[in-house]
């Protein structure tokens, strides 16, 4: 049942996500996808479950590389984003 | 304890939601990236207030990942963007791929005999969680892998043109054929050891078929691949997250999934050519239509002729391609253009959506030289008015202006819309040398008798045109 609920979950998310981005200015592009990119990060979440386990083991291990990886995913990502938006922002106060 | 942690984890999926939506818009963008990085920072702490973690390697690799990824979101260059964002995909598709690798290993360790019991019964969900292991682990190393290639040729680390050979699709054929039949081999059932080994084995053809994916895309193809690949990353996410039994990375995964396909399908219609096309084309390898005879001889002009034109010209176009990202030529071109308004004339930069590496691009690029928001022109919007353009200036951009795709109904690329610089009383193109782009293909535009060619670096030749005007 839980799969299921996953499964509703994905396909509604797929459908808010192609709403959500029907029509985007080309000026945008490269910001939305480097701000998506850093929500792809989100795997972070299943890698501080992983590396946080107390088993320890290769499991463990793995996980603490992907925490590394996806955190430069996430900090990186918002923040080159939050710096190419904010040029484009001083430019439109003109 | 679980349902608070649910319960933020769908306030989490509401501010992803938004932020998605209002970076859509100009007005919105900034705050819309910020709720985004908010709706993170609650997902993650939200994560770490669960019971039951050992924190010493958490807060290692959290401090480890925060401070490289900032201190590369500080030092890139916006010339440097299409890598980084490269990079950081990549980074994304191998900590999911890890992520799968890492609940493979516990569900061995400590309940493959509970997957197995599963099996034997049927329960869709002991096969589900097989496949969604090997889809994670799949998408991801596809991710990771391609990634680092287009990082690779973007970073000019390796060559940028399309890497084609003999036998290549035959091998791309046996590689898949390989992975699906790996991939359902573990999901069937295998046990113990053998079941290890082929997960192994689906990881490194994962990782083979990225590569062998990305080799052969030519670099004008970039635009198109970076946002397949971003779209990849969220849909490994995703699938890390079905692993996991987890809504946020199934729900914020689909959204960048989505998204990012979004992306790609704009790239795709901005070039006429179908996805397909651009990833089995193998597009811009050598021999790509080279049956054109062009009439005409390319004319180069002086850069000081050039300014006498431009000092008259009522109407000026700026074209920037990838040859401005190169050269690095973007201030200089802002200083052009702010002499040129001085002068009187009115103008203009018009940007091609897959001019350059990436999606926005240009955009990117201009903006960090403070370019005015209203000189930034799409292609629709300029091309109306550029039988009235006195001169158009291309700067390093070669198949976006090529008349070929208009007229040339032989041409690889014709039915791509262009920028019509062809139809402008006179083309300036700067270009380094007479070589043909990225493509191969001859630009008719070079050989028009309204063209002239500006050899030489772009951004000298821009400086020298600056210097022109305050002689």
């Amino acid at each position: 049942m839980e799969l299921i609920l996953l499964l509703f979950a994905f396909t509604l998310a797929a459908f808010l996500g192609f709403e959500l981005i029907s029509k985007v200015p080309s000026q945008l592009h490269t910001p939305l996808m480097s701000g998506s990119n850093a929500i792809s990060g989100i795997t972070v979440v299943a890698a501080l479950i992983a590396a946080g386990g107390t088993e320890g083991g290769i499991s463990k291990w793995l996980g603490v590389a992907a925490l590394v990886l996806a955190t430069v995913n996430v900090v990186g990502g918002y923040m080159v984003t939050d710096r190419m938006l904010s040029m484009f922002k001083t430019k439109k106060g003109d | 304890m679980e349902l608070a942690t649910n319960l933020a984890y769908i306030a989490a999926a509401i501010f992803f939601i938004l932020g998605i939506k209002m970076l859509g818009s100009a007005a919105t963008a900034v705050r819309g990236n910020r709720v985004s990085s908010f709706g993170m920072l609650i997902a993650v702490v939200a994560t770490l207030a669960r019971s039951g973690l050992d924190y010493t390697w958490i807060a290692a690799g959290l401090l480890a990942g925060a401070a490289a990824g900032a201190v590369a979101a500080k030092r890139v260059q916006m010339t440097g963007m299409p890598e980084l964002v490269a990079l950081f995909n990549g980074f994304g598709g191998l900590a999911s791929l890890l992520v799968g690798w890492a609940e493979f290993e516990k569900i061995r360790s400590v309940t493959w005999a509970i997957y197995l019991e599963g099996l034997g019964e049927g329960t869709p969900g002991a096969w589900f969680s097989a496949v969604v292991m090997v889809l994670a682990v799949l998408i991801g190393g596809v991710t990771f892998t391609g990634s680092v290639i287009a990082w690779l040729k973007l970073s000019g680390k390796m060559g940028g043109t399309a890497v084609v050979f003999g036998g290549q699709k035959a091998l791309n054929a046996l590689a898949m054929l390989g992975l699906l039949g790996t991939g359902a081999a573990f999901v069937a059932g295998a046990t113990g050891d053998s079941a290890a080994t082929l997960f192994y084995v689906v990881i490194g053809l994962a990782l083979l078929i990225g590569v062998l994916g990305v080799i052969p895309i030519g670099g004008g193809d970039m635009p198109v691949v970076i946002a397949l690949l971003n779209s990849c990353s969220g849909l490994a996410a995703a699938a890390a997250g079905f692993v996991i039994n987890n809504t946020v990375l199934v729900v914020a995964g689909c959204l960048v999934g989505a998204s990012g396909l979004i992306l790609t399908v704009i790239m795709c219609k901005a070039m006429n050519r179908t996805l397909a096309n651009v990833l089995f084309g193998g597009f811009g390898a050598a021999g790509g239509g080279g049956g054109q005879k062009v009439e005409g001889e390319m004319k180069a002009i002086s850069v000081e002729d050039a300014y006498y034109v431009l000092e008259a010209a009522g109407s000026v176009v700026f074209v920037p391609g990838y040859g401005m990202a190169v050269a690095q030529a973007q201030h200089a071109v802002k200083e052009l253009a702010e002499i040129l308004e001085r002068n009187g004339a009115e103008v203009r930069h018009a940007i091609h959506p897959v001019a350059g590496r990436m999606p926005g691009h240009m955009n990117v690029l201009l903006a960090e030289a403070d370019v005015p928001y209203e000189q930034l022109c799409e292609m629709d919007e300029v091309n109306a008015i550029m039988p009235t353009v006195d001169v158009a200036i291309v700067i390093g951009a070669n198949d976006v202006v090529n008349p070929s795709a208009a007229e040339d109904e032989s041409s690889p690329i014709y039915g791509m819309p262009i920028i019509n610089v062809f139809e402008a009383k006179t083309v300036f193109a700067l270009k380094r040398g007479q070589g043909a782009g990225f493509s191969g293909l001859v630009n008719t535009l070079f050989f028009r008798d309204n063209t002239r060619m500006i050899y030489g670096d772009a951004k000298a030749t821009v400086s020298g045109l600056v210097s022109q005007f305050d002689d």
